[in-house]
């Protein structure tokens, strides 16, 4: 399919999404709305597709940037302790200036983001054998290790549970006015595609980049600087999206090849196009309740990694 | 040779030390309950400690890595989605409905059951690579994490508070009947592994080696994923999960103990975990007055120690 | 004798090996030549029980190798690989122990002791015998291996391109144990060899795979000339006689 076909289905995936709910508003509504359709098409509707739309974008992305620069097909936001190390930024954030705004707890998950992400790579960097499945093992590990100091903590303040509750990503709760700084990861969507050509090259290796006269270490840094500032603004915004920034670049890698240039539209529209549907799906599951997205993409994810990863051997 | 055995006998000097304060410290109140209470919990602690040890020696060496333990495959999150799932169903009738022994043969049931699905998974499709299997067992345990953090969620909080007392580990709700279970599980694993002890010096050379050597590698192989399944959910039934002890006690025996030889190393694990143990157990009642819990602190000290151990490797 | 009969191996869709054939005489020294992905380590993985084949049997004495108890097959044949990862702190001498095992299952006795004894003189490994395995050059860890196997006092020994990354003395060094092992001790070597030189110094036969199947299968001397080897490998070969040895020249 061309790119044009994945932006018509975008926009009406994105309307079916904006039209399912608890309150009755059909199409035509739009062009007549009540004041309470109008309310709830402001404050809720529109501004969860919206943020749907620039998660989905923002996290498969991240995952092909992670992919590229640990040259590692299964290393994503999950893979890696990225998810991890922005839930332990939130919770200390929380327990040591519980006074912060949402924009200074974004702040300090990304600080956390950031530092992770360069302890990963410098892991990595060490690895012997560079084997793709041992790399996102470690770094699944990793994750694990920030995740039993952010219990430590959390059990002794007595907030397992809501620690817990930001583990499951979950849309739900967005309205206007508590989402917006989701806009911040479309800047570092736009300098990733910016930067798509070199970190194609950066994906072939340090030695390989030098040769073609390429700045390895600064591409390195502001790859990991995108993804850091996505990550943490979804994080704090929506909640924790496992498997996604995994399975999305992986399935366009299958079909479209590794050329980021080309593929990057593609990843990007099949990433909020993916999150869609599954918001969708867990919306009508259980309707009226809903079941977090980040439970249906973990499932639908993990079941998704479980294939690719038989498929490749 | 000799210093090798000087290094036991001073580990097996200090266990029993530390079993000997772990008694005595603050006896205050009723002397024979208070001691019948520690006599409980020590054995639990040095059963858990052993069951763990071997475990994750044993699990190192068939997959030729210093930096895994069996407890990541999956188990704990096998644990943790039962726990969540049965105080979500029966909320606070839990524990009218399923008794301790019930809970800990269900528990112990479902971790294996899980186990044998996925070698099954894993090794009928000839694809009979340890890392593979790992990051099978790892992905469903991420999965069934998310699916239990979920549960969760709908829980109440009083009803959290239940399942939170399953899902942190803790010494301190021990009782002869499971003791029991879990020491006569330990004990038939144990007599299982003799015979095929002999091998792992071999294993540890690696498949084609082992093989070259005559080892019925998968055979040998399939024996001890077994006993380590059975010692990994029987001691995460006891007390709940303890993700990177394995790590961190396997780590110290390898500092230690500079020797290829599994007749000393496996010994020396046990006994550096019934040391880590007994003394994480002691510092939790004493020092932190219960504010923390055993898993909690050791997952602290040794996701911290495991972390500085992948950082200061030169390489992995 | 080895009997290989109708061995087939493939991975997914690719045929690595289609029905081969051969029969690999006791006592003598035979290189399998090839280029690469021609399905040389394939078969001689499978030869070992490393690999399992699709379909095919191998024979060791007439004897199916899957009717031997793997214990007993190790008293008979050994396998060494060319990359031999090793991050334990074993010394020199206790990897050569553990050549022993299928006789002894872990417990040295002295008939066992003096097998490692032997070994290790055989290779010249006496002045680091006591050194880690860690410690050692390319060369001397190769040999270290090679030990080990001269201790399994096996009739038959297999060995996956054991001149990878040695320079030319070693390599030199390694050829002349193995033939010395053969002419002295009547053991049979198989190897997959890459360097077209070094076979044709030292083998007595050779087998030339191409395209999954046995392309030619001879002794040495009527392998190494132009017409077999420009089939073999698609290139031009020249062939010099310097004191009555074939050396090929294809630069």
């Amino acid at each position: 399919m061309r790119i044009a076909g994945y932006l018509t289905l975008l926009i009406l995936v994105a309307c079916v999404s904006v039209f399912i709910g608890v309150k009755d508003i059909s199409v035509w509504d739009i062009f007549n709305p009540d004041e309470e359709q109008a309310l709830i098409l402001t404050v809720s509707r529109i501004p969860r597709t919206l943020s749907l739309i620039l998660a989905g974008i923002g996290l498969s992305i991240s995952g092909l940037i992670l992919q590229q620069i640990t040259q590692n097909k299964f290393v994503s936001p999950t893979t890696a302790g990225t998810l991890d190390a922005a839930k332990l930024g939130l919770l200390i954030a929380f327990l040591w200036i519980p006074q912060a705004g949402l924009f200074n707890r974004a702040l300090l998950a990304f600080v956390f983001t950031f530092a992770a992400s360069l302890v990963f790579l410098n892991i990595t960097d060490r690895i012997r054998h560079r084997n793709i499945i041992f790399v996102p093992l470690v770094g699944i590990l990793f994750g694990n290790i920030l995740s039993s100091v952010s219990s430590f903590f959390a059990y002794r303040n007595n907030i397992v549970q809501n620690v817990n509750a930001w583990l499951v990503g979950d849309f739900s709760s967005v309205l206007k006015g508590n989402y917006e700084v989701l806009f911040l990861s479309v800047p570092a969507i736009f300098i990733t595609y910016l930067y798509a050509n070199k970190f194609t090259v950066v994906g072939m290796g340090e030695a390989f980049s030098r040769n073609l006269g390429l700045n390895y270490r600064q591409v390195v840094n502001i790859g990991l600087f995108c993804v850091s500032v996505t990550v943490s603004v979804v994080v704090i915004t929506v909640g924790a999206i496992p498997f996604l920034g995994l399975v999305v670049p992986n399935i366009i890698s299958l079909m479209y090849g590794d050329n980021l240039r080309k593929t990057l539209p593609y990843t990007a529209l099949f990433g909020a196009l993916f999150l869609l549907v599954c918001d969708i799906a867990g919306r009508l599951i259980l309707f009226p309740f809903e079941v977090p997205i980040g439970v249906v993409v973990g499932v639908v994810g993990g079941v998704l990694f479980l294939i690719l990863l038989f498929r490749r051997r | 040779m000799k210093k090798n055995s000087r290094r036991i006998a001073l580990l097996v000097t200090l266990t029993l030390l530390l079993v000997a304060v772990f008694f005595l410290y603050d006896l205050t109140g009723n002397r024979e309950y208070v001691l019948e209470r520690r006599a409980y919990k020590v054995a639990a602690l040095l059963l858990v400690a052993g069951s763990i040890g071997y475990s994750s020696l044993v699990f190192q060496t068939l997959t030729g890595n210093r930096i895994l333990t069996p407890a990541i495959m999956g188990f704990e999150a096998v644990y943790l989605l039962f726990q969540t799932v049965i105080v979500f169903i029966y909320g606070d009738k839990t524990f009218r409905v399923l008794t301790e022994s019930a809970n800990f043969g269900w528990s112990v049931l479902m971790m294996l059951g899980f186990a044998v699905l996925i070698y099954l998974f894993v090794f009928r499709r000839e694809k009979n690579n340890m890392y593979f299997l790992l990051l099978t067992g790892l992905i469903l345990g991420t999965l069934f994490t998310t699916l239990s953090s979920f549960v969760q969620m709908l829980l109440d909080p009083n009803e959290f508070s239940l399942a939170e007392a399953r899902i942190f580990a803790s010494f301190n709700r021990m009782n002869t009947a499971l003791l029991g279970y879990a020491a006569g599980a330990g004990a038939l694993m144990l007599i299982l592994a003799w015979h095929y002890h002999k091998y792992l010096d071999v294993l540890a050379l690696g498949r084609e080696q082992a093989i070259n050597l005559g080892v019925n590698y998968k055979g040998v192989t399939l024996v001890f994923l077994f006993i380590i399944s059975v010692l990994v959910s029987v001691s995460t039934a006891l007390v709940g999960p303890i993700t990177f002890f394995g790590i961190l006690v396997t780590n110290l025996t390898y500092e230690l103990f500079k020797t290829h030889r599994h007749s000393v190393l496996l010994p020396a694990c046990a006994l550096i975990s019934s040391i880590t143990l007994v003394a994480g157990q002691f510092l939790v009642e004493h020092l932190f007055n219960m504010t923390t819990t055993i898993s909690i602190l050791i997952n602290f000290i040794g996701g911290v120690y495991f972390l500085y151990i992948l950082l200061k490797a030169k390489k992995l | 004798m080895i009997e290989v009969k109708d061995i087939s191996r493939s991975y997914g869709e690719k045929i690595i090996l289609d029905e081969v054939s051969v029969s690999l005489p006791k006592g003598k020294v035979t290189s399998l030549i090839g280029s690469n992905g021609a399905g040389k380590s394939t078969l001689l993985s499978i030869i070992s029980r490393l690999l399992k084949q699709n379909g095919g049997t191998v024979l060791l004495d007439s004897r199916d190798i899957d009717d031997y108890k793997t214990r007993i097959l190790a008293q008979h044949l050994s396998i060494l690989k060319q990359a031999n990862p090793l991050d334990l702190k074993l010394t020199v001498r206790e990897l050569v122990s553990f050549g022993r095992f299928p006789y002894s299952q872990g417990r040295l006795t002295p008939v066992d002791e003096e097998h490692v004894d032997r070994a290790i003189r055989y290779l010249n490994l006496q002045d680091i015998a006591g050194q880690y395995m860690d410690e050692l050059s390319g060369g001397q860890k190769q040999r270290a291996f090679l030990a080990m196997v001269v201790a399994q006092d096996t009739d038959y020994i297999l060995l996956d391109e054991p001149l990878n990354n040695l320079d030319m003395k070693h390599a030199v060094q390694i050829m002349k144990t193995l033939r010395k092992l053969c002419d002295e001790k009547g053991k049979t070597i198989v190897m997959v060899i890459h360097d077209i030189n070094f076979a044709s110094q030292y083998s007595d036969f050779i087998v030339a795979l191409k395209d999954s199947r046995v392309a030619f299968f001879d002794t040495a001397e009527r392998v190494i000339v132009p017409e077999v080897l420009q089939k073999v490998f698609d290139m031009e070969f020249k062939i010099v006689e310097t004191e009555g040895k074939k050396i090929c020249n294809y630069y």
